[in-house]
């Protein structure tokens, strides 16, 4: 399943970032994990919108209209935060990995069509969310310095734990 | 906000008049008790209090300042109030009952109204 390819290659950069916890110079800062969760925000707008070209599914289509509005107004929060404190978002290896990984299931995806398309969305936007909550809660939130920086990632959080609840209702219903 | 649940004893009209109620219903016991609008903040992704004691006749306003579109959405699919990033909307409570809501967007958002007889 790509939903599992994804998050291996998260949890891989997750076990990194924790192993290099113990030396402060390797953790992200807050340059890089503003550009991490941009571009896992823009990742799943990208992917909503496939849906929305190819989903047939009334449940699925909201959804999907959820999504991007949701990481929109987010992310528009968060460049808003970034030209406040002059912070300029700094690409890195998991931001990089992340894209990649982004790209090829799109490819994939693109290959679907009908119930096999709405199903394999659905279901990868409950593993999408939970390893983005992973990371998350494990990595980005403890790691941000600026107080403000945390708190957006912090509702971020709750925002993406209902997107996560939401997806798996969704997910359920097309079994 | 307090973590005290909403409840008809402290309602969002003003003290005078609450004073002048009290006063009326006291003038004139017979009288019908006055609906009351009662305010549920919608904020970091909570209800707030999530937990709500009213009567049918009253008004519940959930005033949502969060920078995301929210729902008020029963359970049992009574009623579904939309709630756009900053906006506050109102709702007249018309049974009596427990109803348990959420937010279709984000299902981890849920809070209780409890809503009893109007009084007579």
């Amino acid at each position: 399943m790509l939903a599992f390819k994804l998050g291996a290659a998260v949890t891989a950069m997750i076990l990194t970032a924790g192993v290099a916890a113990a030396q402060p110079a390797a953790k992200p800062n807050d340059a890089q994990i503003a550009h991490i969760a941009y571009t896992a925000g823009n990742i799943d707008i990208a992917a909503a919108q496939q849906a929305l070209k190819k989903a047939k599914d009334k449940d699925v289509r909201s959804f999907a209209q959820d999504m991007i509005r949701d990481h929109k107004a987010v992310n528009d929060k968060a460049l808003a935060l970034l030209k406040k404190l002059k912070v300029t978002p700094e690409n890195n290896p998991t931001s990089q990995a992340l894209k990649k990984d982004a790209d090829a299931k799109l490819a994939d995806y693109a290959k679907l069509n009908g119930p096999a398309f709405d199903k394999a969305y659905a279901q990868n936007e409950v593993g999408y969310h939970q390893t983005v909550n992973g990371a998350l809660q494990s990595t980005l939130i403890p790691s941000a310095q600026n107080p403000e920086l945390k708190s957006l990632l912090e509702t971020g959080l709750k925002i993406f734990q209902g997107h996560e609840q939401h997806a798996q209702q969704v997910a359920a219903k097309l079994k | 906000m307090s973590g005290r649940p909403a409840s008809r004893a402290q309602p969002v009209a003003g003290t005078i008049a609450a004073a002048l109620f009290v006063a009326a219903a006291a003038a004139f016991p017979g009288a019908h008790a006055r609906a009351e609008t009662i305010r549920v903040e919608v904020k970091s992704l909570a209800f707030s209090p999530a937990q709500v004691t009213a009567r049918v006749g009253d008004t519940i306003e959930w005033a949502n300042t969060d920078f995301l579109a929210h729902t008020a959405t029963a359970k049992n699919r009574d009623w579904d109030v939309q709630l756009p990033a900053n906006s506050k909307k109102t709702l007249v409570l018309k049974k009596a009952g427990t109803v348990e809501y959420f937010c279709r967007f984000h299902p981890n958002m849920t809070g209780t109204l409890m809503v009893e007889e109007a009084k007579r």
